[in-house]
């Protein structure tokens, strides 16, 4: 899910000048660059990684309330390095970046922070683990407990969560290759959080009950040139398995991966090619036709499901638009999950 | 029919080019000046408004702490409890003796400042990496551009015409860098987007106070009496531009009665002959209109630069020194220039449309007789009592110029009486018949002449004033300085420490090291700045007071009193012995109240403890040194090198006077400019006036020559008249011109700045502009003079002849 590198590039630090910014397949001089065999150390890699340009605490949940109606939220740290370095105060070339949005079955609530490392409004630490920006945070003695909270004008969340299993890793014991190019992240992930607490929302609290799933990447170049955007999927069945799977869109054609997750943690990572993703219908949200229902299809994993957007309004008009909401899916397998769709 | 009378009326302007010339001249100077003074005050608001609105000055609260600089890690609680807030930090920098404001904001916590905005539109983005990470980019109206290109050491510069004029807009981590001041803030603005379940700001950090926009100088407030005495002398010239547009209409219909007489005789319609004169005036209306906005235009921005030093010095307030041509303002211009024209010309209309169809070329002068000048002389009366009564029950600035207004045209309304009285007490001395001739025949000119001796009248009474005003001002304000400015250095360190650092090493050099410290508070009538002073005879012996208790520095020094300066004084009308709250908890005894000219806010001086007292923690960067003026030079300059000073940190007391003594002759440029302008244009109305007369004259004339006195002697009498009248006029002037400065100085300078002057009278100035109006008096009078000259004996002669 490197993709989401788009994101830190193209709006940060301020947004609109960025846009004419085509630099993500922009060198990473200076920068660290991901390469294969690397070994991951916990609690350092929950840390931030300055010497790389681009990395993220990526947090979705599908929750349910006592009347069983479906609602996702998401909270987003990205750090944007201009600099491949620290320094103290504002000289600090560290970028940091929050989303956070509740998505209801009929509203869809977004807001977003800046700040600049150094100066203490935001950041992460390793252990205990902590990531915050502004008064939203990440936070726990690991990353196995986890208490989450953020807010915006009209809402906000205070949510509790427990790793039932282990770390996943994706691609190549972690590095997760991006392109036909060899573009290329260290990517892993929790997705097998319980959650629970209560969700602001502006005519009332509520209670909520679901599950999680946190992604952690960090890269300096993850995109080629040709790629414009990508659709990227988080998919918890009934029967306990998962499946990440995304489809970055090119100008030479589409490049796709995936990893299947098992009830235990054991992955099974698919070349490119071997998930099919096809949209099946559109809806137009904030001038924009965005495809909020898919058809997902792997012959090798016996899957083949429609997904549909719980609230096809799920728009996050921040600073670089892009859609991110929960889904419902059905066919020959059941649940729900979390899709992301930028570049439209 | 109508096509040939319209020709018949027309041919007048090609058989007299002069008058046209001087028709369209007056409307032309009436739209300029008016014109100018409006396009320079669009210019003025026009830039307050981009400022405010560029940086969010006038919409958003923020918070400061008093005294000093918020520090970083109060920042950082404040937005980790949810407080969306964004930093800024100010300072000023100084390049070739000019003072820039740089302003740093945290431009990732606020991305969306306007002009960061418009320049990421714009062609040329620059990638946002540039701007925050060293040596970072300083963003700049294009104005200042040159300024900072040519000078060492500054980052890159990205011009926009977004910013304001006089500001450098960057990010907080550059220009911590520049102002040398790691990790400080001046202010933080309360972003307008706050999220929920917010704890109180008193739970987070309770010595910072929130300011609403409310509390805060507004900028257009402060400048708006500036831009009503603008406006003012503007609407002053505009009326002395309607006179010469009021006497060549007026000679313009009277010399075309004959061919009226024969149009209506052949048939044409009275109604016909209305509309035809007045399509023809707002012909001329519309070119003289355009003309004179050409001239407006031009002489705006002339003006502009000198009138936009002055808002900077006077109020702070950023203005540009470009112009921009607003179609608002040449619509106003043409409208203004159309509605003069008719209202100056409507006597004439008005008299044409009352015309006997049979009625003859007029030889009488046109004008009033005896009881209209007695009328008129009441109504002026009128006026200026209205005047009067209207200042003494409303006061204000509003008020203050009503004043004016009813001293001005009422005194112009009852100099034809004041003349015609004159004249006659000089007819009863006179025992010459030559004499009693002249001044009889002058006094029969008045009502001819009365409107352009008005307009004289009130040009020279505006010289007078004005010139007093600025004058005393003058006077007063270079007093002040020498009385103000007494340290010989005043040195600025980057922080307390290196403030202390340099007191221990100059305090054996020098003989005595005066700390500058203040507190930014707030009164409830706008900002207020708490100075602490420790004791030195510097202060006892010089420091201006206008007011004083008795001991007042034994009360202000050792028991706890107050000092405050006119401005806060005046607008809260506390005075020695009253009380006033500096704070909600602390209400001080007031000392004495001194003069602080050229600053907008009102200011206080206490005792260094009792200002720790109130303000804790203020800042301690600031000297005034004492030494032997002779070292200080020297000394500045070893400051610098001993602690790594730049040039603006420490500056001697000649350059600060000179740079004050700078911005106050700007200030006053554009009146005297104004000044001029209104005296040339009020001895051109003289020229058209009696140029009107002169086809009247020959009659009268004729019998004196046929009597003896030859053409030479006719024209040196016909100066004379002109001359005395004009001497006349100027001595009714000056006691006009004296009151208008009182009233100036009093009432509203008093309403417009919040200080008071005293008034000096200076006799040369009077002196050399009874001769200057002496001159234009023989100036005026010499083509008429020189056409009796010129005359041949028997066009004289023919007066006698032709019938009447």
């Amino acid at each position: 899910m490197n993709v989401r590198a788009f994101i830190l590039f193209v709006l940060l630090p301020i947004a609109s000048w960025a846009q004419g910014y085509a630099g993500l397949g922009g060198s990473a001089e200076g920068f660290d660059r991901p390469v294969p065999g690397y070994s991951f150390e916990f609690p350092r890699d929950h840390g931030p990684h300055p010497t790389y340009r681009i990395e993220w605490w990526y947090l979705t949940a599908n929750l349910r309330d006592a009347d069983g109606s479906d609602y996702g939220i998401q909270w987003t740290l990205f750090r944007s390095a201009l600099k491949p370095s620290e320094a103290d105060g504002w000289q600090s070339p560290q970028i940091w970046m929050g989303h956070a949005a509740v998505t209801t079955p009929d509203a869809h609530y977004f807001a977003e922070r800046l700040s600049r490392g150094g100066v203490g409004q935001a950041g992460v630490t390793a252990h205990p683990f902590e990531a915050w920006i502004d008064e939203w945070h990440m936070r726990g003695g690991d990353l196995d407990t986890l208490n989450l909270t953020a807010n915006g004008v009209d809402f906000g969340y205070d949510l509790q969560l427990q790793a039932q299993g282990s770390l996943v890793f994706h691609g190549d014991a972690g590095y997760s290759v991006k392109s036909a190019d060899g573009q290329a992240s260290y990517y892993y992930s929790q997705p097998f959080y319980t959650v629970e607490g209560i969700l602001h929302l502006p005519d009332q609290d509520v209670e909520v009950t679901g599950q999680g799933w946190l992604d952690r990447e960090w890269s300096s170049q993850p995109l080629a040139e040709d790629q414009s955007g990508w659709d990227w999927f988080s998919l918890s069945f009934d029967s306990g398995d998962k499946l990440m799977a995304f489809r970055l869109r090119g100008d030479r054609g589409d490049y796709t991966a995936a990893t299947w997750i098992e009830p235990d943690g054991t992955v099974t990572p698919l070349p490119d090619g071997s998930v099919k993703l096809k949209p099946l219908e559109t809806t137009s949200v904030a001038q924009r036709n965005v495809p909020t229902r898919w058809h997902l299809s792997s012959p090798e994993l016996g899957v083949d499901i429609d997904v549909i957007a719980v609230t096809p309004k799920a728009w996050m008009g921040t600073r670089f638009e892009y859609w991110e909401g929960p889904i419902t899916i059905s066919g020959s397998h059941t649940g729900r999950g979390y899709l992301e769709m930028t570049g439209y | 029919m109508t096509r040939a009378a319209v020709q018949a009326l027309l041919s007048h302007w090609r058989s007299h080019p002069l008058q046209l010339m001087t028709l369209l001249t007056g409307i032309a100077l009436a739209t300029c000046l008016w014109s100018a003074v409006q396009a320079i005050n669009a210019e003025a608001r026009a830039s307050y408004d981009r400022a405010s609105a560029q940086l969010a000055i006038g919409r958003f609260d923020k918070l400061r702490a008093s005294g000093n600089l918020i520090p970083l890690s109060r920042y950082a609680a404040l937005r980790r409890a949810g407080w969306q807030v964004a930093a800024v930090l100010e300072g000023s920098l100084r390049l070739d003796g000019r003072s820039v404001r740089l302003m740093g904001v945290d431009m990732i916590a606020y991305p969306a400042l306007p002009a960061v905005t418009e320049i990421e539109q714009g062609a040329a983005a620059p990638d946002p990496a540039d701007i925050l990470t060293a040596p970072g980019r300083l963003l700049m109206s294009p104005e200042l551009a040159p300024l900072f290109q040519t000078a060492p050491g500054f980052p890159p510069i990205i011009t926009s015409t977004a910013l304001p004029p006089d500001l450098v807009l960057t990010d907080i981590g550059v220009a911590e860098q520049l102002l040398n001041r790691s990790g400080q803030i001046s202010r933080l603005i309360i972003l307008p987007e706050q999220p929920r379940g917010q704890p109180p700001l008193s739970d987070i950090a309770p010595e910072l106070q929130r300011i609403t926009p409310s509390a805060q100088l507004d900028t257009a407030q402060l400048t708006d009496s500036f831009h009503l005495n603008l406006s003012a002398f503007g609407l002053l010239s505009f009326a002395v531009g309607l006179f010469i547009v009021h006497g060549t209409v007026g000679l313009a219909f009277a010399q075309r009665r004959g061919t009226i007489r024969t149009l209506r005789a052949l048939g044409l319609p009275m109604r016909h002959l209305i509309w035809i004169g007045l399509g023809e005036l707002l012909l001329l209306a519309a070119i003289g209109g355009m003309f004179g906005l050409g001239l407006g235009y031009f002489l705006a921005g002339a003006l502009l630069p000198d009138v936009a030093a002055t808002l900077r010095g006077l109020y702070g307030a950023p203005i540009d020194g470009q112009m921009s041509l607003r179609p608002q303002w040449v619509a106003a211009g043409l409208a203004m220039a159309t509605g003069g024209t008719l209202a100056a010309s409507g006597h004439a209309l008005w008299r044409l449309s009352r015309m006997p169809i049979l009625a003859g070329p007029g030889l009488q002068a046109w004008g009033g007789d005896t009881t209209s000048t007695r009328i008129t002389g009441a109504l002026g009366l009128a006026l200026l009592i209205a005047g009067t009564i209207a200042y003494f029950a409303f006061g204000g600035l509003i008020a203050g110029f009503a004043l004016l207004a009813g001293l001005l045209t009422g005194a112009a309304l009852l100099l034809p009486l004041l003349l015609s009285g004159a004249l006659t007490l000089f007819l009863r001395r006179a025992r010459s018949p030559v004499a009693q001739w002249v001044l009889a025949d002058m006094r029969a000119q008045l009502p001819g002449l009365s409107l352009a001796l008005m307009a004289l009248l009130l040009a020279l009474a505006a010289n007078i004033g004005v010139g007093t005003m600025v004058s005393s001002f003058r006077l007063t304000f270079t007093g002040w300085l020498d009385q103000r400015l007494t340290s010989e250095l005043y040195v600025t360190a980057a922080d307390d420490t290196q403030g202390e650092r340099i007191t221990e090493w100059l305090t054996p050099r020098v003989s005595a090291v005066l700390p500058i410290r203040s507190a930014e508070l707030t009164h409830e009538t706008g900002p207020l700045f708490l100075y602490g002073i420790v004791d030195h005879e510097s202060y006892r012996q010089n420091w201006p007071l206008i007011a004083e208790g008795p001991d007042v520095w034994d009360h202000v020094l050792n028991r706890g009193a107050v000092l405050i300066n006119e401005q806060l004084a005046r607008r809260a009308d506390l005075w020695p012995g009253d009380r006033v709250a500096i704070t909600a908890e602390h209400t001080l005894p007031i000392a004495g109240v001194y003069s602080d000219y050229g600053n907008p806010t009102g200011q206080a001086i206490v005792a260094m403890p009792v200002l720790d007292q109130i303000a804790p923690n203020t800042e301690t960067r600031r000297f005034g040194i004492r030494t032997e003026p002779e070292r200080a030079s020297d000394l500045a300059q070893v400051l610098r090198n001993q602690f790594e000073l730049p040039p603006s940190a420490v500056v001697q007391q000649a350059a600060m006077k000179a740079q004050s003594m700078a911005i106050f002759e700007k200030t006053f440029v554009i009146t005297s400019a104004l000044n001029v302008l209104t005296l040339g244009v009020a001895g051109f109305a003289i020229l058209t006036s009696l140029l009107t007369l002169w086809t009247q004259r020959l009659p009268q004339v004729a019998p004196v020559w046929a009597l003896g006195l030859t053409r030479t002697q006719l024209a040196r009498l016909e100066l004379l008249r002109s001359v005395l009248l004009a001497a006349l006029t100027a001595c009714l002037a000056l006691p006009l011109g004296l009151v208008l400065a009182w009233v100036l100085l009093v009432v509203i300078n008093v309403q417009a700045f919040g200080w008071r002057l005293p008034m000096h009278l200076f006799p040369g100035d009077w002196a050399s502009l009874f001769l200057l109006t002496l001159l234009a008096a023989v100036l005026a009078a010499a083509l008429p003079a020189w056409r009796l000259l010129r005359l041949p004996p028997a066009a004289l002669l023919r007066v006698f002849a032709n019938e009447r």
